[in-house]
């Protein structure tokens, strides 16, 4: 057996034991905990939704009560290419069960997306998708704040996050991300709330109507001209921070959620 | 059984991984901002650890010595994937901080290092209790690097607020460098140092000496 043990035949066949009983337990475990681990991505999916529009706080909210927070959004559909919100019958007409949408894998589809060219893809996602969900949260009937689902890459990453802006269309009250993959401590602060603290109350839009919401290198001068549009910048971590900058440009310019943003600028 | 003993509680101290053998640093650096992500990781890396030299000890006498990092890569990888799914799917909050670092155990060369040096030569169960005592080890030092990281940086213990912030209306103004990884450096120099300076026999030999102002002499 001692000499046997170094043969071909023993090595391929340790080999390929040892990769079917791992790929059996590896596929195993992965099967049979998939339900859960979808069923928590989408609570904590809702969950960014309400802490984007400042209804989640931390420690304070209990996470049973996320799916009747929830319920007080309205859910609508954003249509790209023709810059609005799409009324129920014209979500009936376009045939997709937007109960089970998934943005991210209508982005992957060329039968649902638009390849962005180099010029028009500032926030290097390459694709976009024909629609979007976004929600809003009204308050005796007036709209409140409407939550963007915003993404762009970082430095290592994808970052996907939420967005708030309020009824005026023009004021951030809130932003997270819930995916990532930034290093930790550094880009990885995105999820600090310190720094995501510092979003509310600032301003998107200039006089022209331009994006000048911006994640700036270093800390915001306080009482400056821009300081209303700026974004202290993540110390440590200057590509995260311009992949943020740029989702921003990108998710809230005239190609993404502008137009719609400013409708309801121009309804209040 | 004092055999037992020995093993599980030798790498504790005498002979820390991270202490004496200087291994798995890099998680140490990243995992340890907050105590309750410490303590996941150090379950998840002592799980891994002590499965994986049982498995592989299991089926030492079968592996062939040309393969056999592969093969123990195979299976700490698979071993790895598992906790990975399982935290996704019962820790998800704590998962999404634990991040890349939870996959990086793969490469944690504690876990490889106690399966090459120990597991294949030793029978299952004494394996299975090293892996325990080299997780307990690794353990004891990314607590102690999160207690003092977490109190100094955040002020607070497990997410509990023990020192009031100047943020919160209160008197403590947190060491922004605890939540940078260079302080866990220091932090875990200084533990070395503590230990060496006790059990001196822990203290290596200086591989070479720097002569006093002789260059200039035999110039």
């Amino acid at each position: 057996m001692a000499t046997d043990k170094d043969s071909m035949k023993n090595i391929l066949i340790v080999a390929l034991s040892v990769c079917f009983v791992c790929s059996v337990i590896v596929s195993g475990t992965a099967v049979s905990l998939k339900p859960e681990r979808i069923a928590n991505k989408a609570l904590d999916r809702n969950k960014n939704i309400l802490i984007a529009a400042g209804l989640f706080e931390k420690g304070v909210t209990a996470e049973s009560e996320i799916d009747g927070l929830f319920e007080s959004f309205e859910i609508r559909v954003v249509d790209f290419q023709a810059k609005r919100m799409l009324s129920e019958q014209e979500v009936a007409d376009t045939g997709i069960d937007f109960g089970r949408y998934d943005q991210r894998k209508a982005a992957k589809d060329p039968a649902t997306s638009v390849a962005l060219s180099t010029r028009e893809d500032i926030a290097s996602i390459s694709r976009r998708a024909n629609y979007a969900i976004v929600y809003l949260l009204k308050e005796d009937g007036e709209l409140d704040r409407i939550v963007l689902p915003v993404h762009g890459y970082g430095l290592w990453s994808t970052l996907y996050g939420f967005i708030s802006i309020e009824s005026d269309g023009n004021t951030v009250s809130g932003i997270t991300f819930y995916e990532h993959q930034e290093t930790a401590g550094l880009g990885g602060e995105v999820d600090n709330p310190r720094w995501k603290g510092l979003w509310p109350g600032k301003e998107v839009y200039d006089e022209s109507g331009d994006v000048a919401l911006r994640v700036i290198k270093g800390a915001v001068v306080p009482g400056s001209a821009n300081a209303k549009h700026q974004i202290d910048g993540l110390s440590g971590a200057t590509l995260t921070s311009r992949g943020v900058r740029n989702l921003i440009e990108y998710w809230l310019g005239d190609q993404a959620f502008g137009p719609v943003i400013k409708e309801l600028r121009g309804n209040t | 059984m004092s055999n037992v003993k020995e093993i599980l509680f030798d790498p504790v101290f005498n002979n820390n991984p991270i202490g004496l053998q200087i291994l798995g640093i890099c998680s140490a650096l990243a995992v340890t901002t907050q105590m309750s992500v410490a303590l996941v990781m150090c379950i998840a890396l002592t799980f891994v650890c002590a499965f994986s030299n049982l498995f592989i000890s299991l089926i030492r006498n079968q592996i062939p010595s040309s393969i056999r990092i592969i093969v123990q890569m195979a299976i700490i990888a698979s071993l790895v994937i598992v906790v990975d799914q399982i935290l996704g799917a019962v820790a998800y909050e704590t998962s999404k901080q634990l991040t890349v670092f939870v996959g990086l155990i793969i490469t944690n060369c504690i876990v490889m290092g106690r399966a090459e040096a120990f597991a294949m030569q030793n029978p299952p169960v004494i394996s299975f209790v090293d892996g325990v005592g080299n997780g307990l080890g690794y353990s004891i030092v990314l607590m102690v690097v999160a207690t003092i990281r977490e109190l100094f940086g955040s002020g607070s213990l497990f997410g509990f607020e023990v020192l009031t912030l100047v943020n919160n209306g209160g008197w403590y103004n947190p060491m922004g460098l605890m939540l940078l990884a260079p302080s866990a450096f220091f932090i875990i120099g200084l533990l070395i140092w503590a230990l060496r300076s006790c059990k001196t026999e822990q203290i290596e030999e200086a591989e070479y000496e720097i002569g006093g102002h002789t260059a200039l002499s035999r110039a």
